[in-house]
């Protein structure tokens, strides 16, 4: 019975949602034009000075200092290696350099123009601190293609539309279900509260998936852009954020009765994940306090697990700490919210 | 099912809101298979009481009993309401809002059927949300039906309804009633409450101040009836004619229990009888006697 009731809720739901061709054009519009927008904005590949080399270990020997010493060069020290390897095979540094004794190893990318002209400049340097000697150095060759800005932000703006799909849609729908006297009258039926958002919650699901996987899938094609790690996986991030997002809406929807006051309410909540759930730019190297909020935002968590298996391909293993802090966050929030919850 | 006892009884019901007692201790019980009005005007407490009822307020105090116990999950399923006010989802047609109410209750009515009885076959595919009032409220009829109850509660439903359409709409809770479903109805239209109420009772203020059948509370207040007259026509000053008259909406009435004598009289004043009117009394005018206000004000 209890099916029955959710799938009769679930399914008028979804069509309320489809014949609404504002809310429904909004949510398939948005994204493209962001997206679009942005890669006809960055789609001059921007000169990159200074070159980034990544150091990881000590330099113990003057051939090793030398090769430390070049000018209008940011040598930035790591603590993985095999982070750094990464970020070499991503553009994001052009060279790799690891000290272990006097052993030297440098990694370099075929596909970077610039990783090339260091690799010249570097073996000048060490000719030039020690003439003659046979440098004890050895030569990893990775490649890989840079991560356009463009590929680089499509999941932030994909995360973007699900947070204003899965907040508006469950916060500001159910405040105007509760002022127009649409939960009254499901009231007087023997619906529990619980079904109500339960079915809120299904019908919600279906259309973020529905909307975002071709929008992705398309638009990741329209970028050249290939999901290193397991789809599936991706979509497991992209069903565990949107439950948290939307189990965020279920706090707003729980008892407000001003459509005004949950519209400021949403704003409120949106924008701050918008900027600081690092959407346009990384968390990385950003101040500590900024880092330690934006942990406490769902939409970071979805976001930094879904760029680990684009971009990265991570696994489960890896991104299993964000999956726990979102079903964290959602237990918190599906608690308060059904707390809260008044039909009137 | 055998029943002993009322199907419906309120005890004492009391709901304060800041500043007002909504409802002031109303009682009453209701018989299987009657159609029980709620009449009075705007304010009276009529929709707070029913919504108490329904389960949407709780009361202060009181006792609600649903064959003979306090109401528990049974109750949602076999009673049907239709609000005074009700939006529906949007985007919606009627045929799919039917089925979404449908859905929600185990038990209930084929829709089919239920489409016939409320008419609704001319419309079923327009947006719910886009009826004309009288389609409106035979949709908010259907789906209170839908789950097939025992008792259902019509709040005010004929109200803003052009005549033709509140005659339509009279008929069908007429059948409604034949086919054996207990009504509980609040209306401010006393006509309304004549035409369909077995059995009544009379709200102001938040309080029951008469109660019985139509006929019986008639003739238990009056045994007279009333004369009425356009003003126009009415060419005496009133303060000097020998009967009490009463000025209302451009007619003057006369309230006599001796027909023939008021009739003299008004022609002993040299008063034309051409567009003289005889009226029984109405409930309307029990209203005025028991409150001194009109019930539609």
């Amino acid at each position: 019975m209890r099916l029955r009731r959710l799938y009769a809720l679930v399914v008028a739901r979804n069509k309320e949602f489809t014949r609404d061709r504002h809310a429904l054009g909004w949510n398939l519009l948005f994204p493209l034009v962001v997206v679009i927008g942005l890669a006809f904005a960055f789609s001059e590949e921007s000169e990159r000075m200074p070159w980034k080399v990544a150091v990881h270990g000590e330099a113990a020997t003057p051939a090793q200092e030398a090769l430390l010493g070049l000018r209008h060069v940011d040598y930035l020290p790591v603590d993985e290696l095999e982070r750094a390897v990464r970020s070499v095979e991503r553009h994001r540094v052009d060279l790799l350099l690891a000290f272990d004794g006097v052993q030297t190893r440098y990694w370099s990318n075929d596909d970077n123009p610039a990783a090339y002209l260091l690799e010249r400049a570097l073996l000048a340097a060490l000719a030039e601190a020690a003439p003659g000697q046979v440098p004890e150095l050895q030569r990893a060759q990775v490649s890989g293609a840079q991560v356009s800005y463009v590929q680089w932000v499509l999941p932030g703006v994909l995360a973007v539309n699900i947070m204003f799909s899965a907040l508006y849609g469950i916060g500001f729908v159910t405040v105007r279900y509760r002022k127009n006297g649409v939960l009254k009258r499901l009231r007087a039926t023997p619906l529990r509260a619980s079904d109500f958002l339960l079915a809120q919650l299904l019908s919600r699901i279906w259309l973020i998936v529905l909307v975002s996987v071709p929008l992705f899938a398309g638009m990741a094609w329209f970028l050249g852009l290939a999901v290193e790690g397991s789809p599936w996986l991706l979509l497991l991030v992209l069903l565990v954020g949107t439950f948290s997002l939307i189990a965020m809406g279920m706090i707003v929807a729980a008892r407000l009765v001003s459509e005004e006051l949950a519209d400021g309410l949403l704003n409120l909540i949106s924008w701050p994940m918008m900027l600081l759930s690092g959407v346009w730019f990384s968390l990385e190297g950003a101040h500590p306090a900024m880092q330690a909020l934006a942990a406490l935002l769902p939409l970071t968590h979805m976001l930094e697990a879904a760029r680990g298996i684009i971009f990265d391909g991570h696994g489960l293993l890896e991104i299993a700490p964000h999956l726990a802090a979102l079903v964290l966050m959602t237990a918190l929030f599906l608690a308060v919210g059904a707390r809260l919850f008044r039909w009137e | 099912m055998a029943m002993n006892g009322p199907l419906l009884e309120v005890r004492e019901l009391v709901k304060h809101y800041p500043g007002v007692c909504a409802v002031d201790g109303v009682s009453f019980a209701i018989e299987a298979g009657r159609c029980f009005g709620i009449l009075g005007p705007n304010g009276a407490g009529k929709t707070t009481t029913l919504e108490i009822i329904e389960g949407i307020h709780e009361p202060d105090s009181g006792a609600i009993l649903y064959r003979g116990l306090p109401r528990d999950a049974r109750f949602r399923e076999e009673v049907g309401i239709q609000f005074q006010q009700t939006a529906l989802q949007q985007y919606l047609t009627v045929h799919e809002t039917l089925r979404l109410f449908r859905g929600l209750y185990p038990r209930g009515r084929a829709l089919d059927e239920l489409i016939a009885l409320c008419r609704l076959e001319g419309f079923l595919e327009r947006d719910a949300n886009r009826l004309s009032g009288g389609q409106r409220q035979r949709l908010l009829l259907a789906m209170a039906l839908v789950n097939d109850p025992a008792l259902i509660f019509l709040d005010e439903p004929t109200t803003g309804l052009d005549p033709q359409a509140r005659r339509n709409f009279w008929e069908l809770v007429a059948a409604i009633r034949a086919g054996g479903t207990t009504i509980v109805l609040t209306t401010h239209y006393m006509e309304e409450a004549q035409v369909l109420c077995d059995e009544l009772v009379i709200m102001d203020h938040g309080r029951i101040i008469a109660e019985g059948t139509p006929e019986a509370l008639l003739s238990h207040h009056f045994d007279d009836a009333v004369l009425e007259l356009p003003e126009a026509d009415f060419t005496v000053a009133a303060e000097t004619f020998p009967l009490p008259v009463y000025r209302c909406n451009g007619r003057i009435e006369l309230q006599c229990s001796d027909i023939d004598h008021a009739v003299a009289t008004l022609q002993a004043a040299g008063i034309s009888l051409a567009r003289l009117r005889i009226r029984p009394r109405t409930l309307e005018d029990l209203f005025l006697k028991l409150t001194g206000r009109e019930l539609r004000q």
